[in-house]
């Protein structure tokens, strides 16, 4: 399946419009992210699927805003699947990356991993390899607002109890790029104490999550405690789309409610 | 530009996470837990996600310090190496050596470890060796 995105990433190497393509490389059955730079390394190319389709993947875009940090007169290239491309779009417009410094390499997901993901639109408009999926049904988040208030409290509350506060969630989400956490804000979580407040310290990520969250569920995965973070973030879009008519990471221009500051 | 990401084991506990620092140019900026690693299958605790900040780490102790006058000073290693035999064997020869106690740690390796039991219960001559969770 790599074979039409590697041609791509040659053709951009060969027409000199950047120098390197941020992706995804395997090694001795391992898969890891990496700046291919020559038609050579390309060889070792990888789409992040390891045993299931797209267990693999990386939060590109956030290496991408290091890159492009110490490097920010250079284009990159960068491998994006739906999820990505909604990521780019919003660190475009809270100006964490210059859309005109990005070339987005398109990779359509699977049914499969669309159905495991309830992805709204598991393809990005870049499209140069995979399917163009469509949108799969959301059943996660009905299924716990089906519990009541009460009963969604006290899901939600043993479930952030078992939280071991190693902050995966954060780090390895692709759109928090914030020089200044809440999480570690003294007056609105306890700092320097395990478990952390519950349930502040989970409803403060959330909250901070809207218009931001572009449902890559990298969180969920990265959580040695298995909470489903991806179905209280998605809670939260569908929240910000019902009240506010906005959809995160689907428009260049639109701002989320969050990023407006004039009245 | 130089970028890649490099495995590497946890170097904090004996679970063994696969990490993978993040090389830029030649510095270690990031550390990201290895989705294909099938001891952490991409989860990480606090401090191996924060793992590559030691190394950089001005802090970092670097050489061998000898207290002198209340005060820690640079010293060679041979100082430092010959300090610490001449008060343990000085320890043991006027307490016994049950009155000394060594800690293995997790960060070596079970060559280290072997190596350290060893001291311990041949040139010591106590079994008062422990693995440093136990602290």
């Amino acid at each position: 399946m790599s074979e039409k995105i590697r041609e791509h990433v040659r053709a951009l190497f060969a027409s000199g419009r950047t120098k390197g393509f941020l992706g995804l490389r395997e090694e001795n059955g391992h898969i890891m992210p990496h700046l291919f730079c020559s038609d050579q390394e390309l060889n070792h190319l990888s789409l992040g699927d390891h045993v299931k389709s797209g267990d693999a993947r990386y939060p590109l875009n956030q290496l991408l805003i290091q890159l492009a940090m110490k490097y920010p007169e250079e284009t990159f290239a960068v491998l994006v699947r739906g999820c990505d491309e909604r990521g780019l779009k919003e660190l475009f417009k809270w100006k964490q990356l210059r859309a005109e410094k990005v070339i987005p390499v398109g990779l359509g997901c699977p049914d499969e991993l669309a159905r495991a993901c309830e992805c709204e639109k598991p393809f990005p408009d870049s499209l140069v390899d995979g399917p163009r999926g469509k949108k799969a049904d959301s059943l996660k988040v009905a299924c716990i607002d089906g519990l009541g208030l009460e009963g969604r409290l006290a899901f939600w509350m043993a479930e952030f109890d078992r939280c071991i506060k190693c902050f995966g969630c954060r780090n390895v989400c692709p759109m928090c790029f914030c020089n200044q956490c809440s999480l570690a804000e003294e007056g609105l979580v306890g700092t320097g104490e395990v478990p952390p407040a519950n349930p502040t310290f989970h409803l403060a990520r959330a909250v901070h999550m809207v218009g931001r969250c572009i449902d890559c569920g990298l969180c969920e995965e990265a959580c040695p405690a298995d909470i489903p973070l991806r179905t209280l973030y998605k809670k939260v879009t569908d929240i910000v789309s019902e009240e506010f008519g906005y959809r995160t990471g689907y428009t260049a221009t639109e701002k989320s409610p969050f990023h407006i500051i004039e009245g | 530009v130089e970028f890649k990401t490099v495995l590497t084991t946890c170097p904090y506990c004996g679970c063994g996470c696969g990490i993978l620092l993040e090389v830029l140019d030649g510095q270690l900026v990031g550390a990201l837990p290895a989705k294909t690693a099938p001891v952490n299958e991409g989860k990480l605790c606090v401090k191996g996600w924060t793992v590559h900040e030691f190394v950089m780490s001005p802090r970092r102790l670097a050489k061998p310090l000898v207290r002198k006058d209340g005060t820690l000073r640079e010293s060679s290693w041979e100082e430092a190496l010959n300090l610490a035999a001449a008060r343990l064997r000085e320890i043991k020869e006027r307490e016994g050596p049950d009155s000394i106690a060594m800690f293995a740690s997790a960060k070596c390796t079970n060559e280290e470890n072997y190596l350290l039991q060893k001291f311990c219960r041949v040139a010591i001559g106590t079994n008062n060796i422990d693995h440093c969770a136990r602290l």
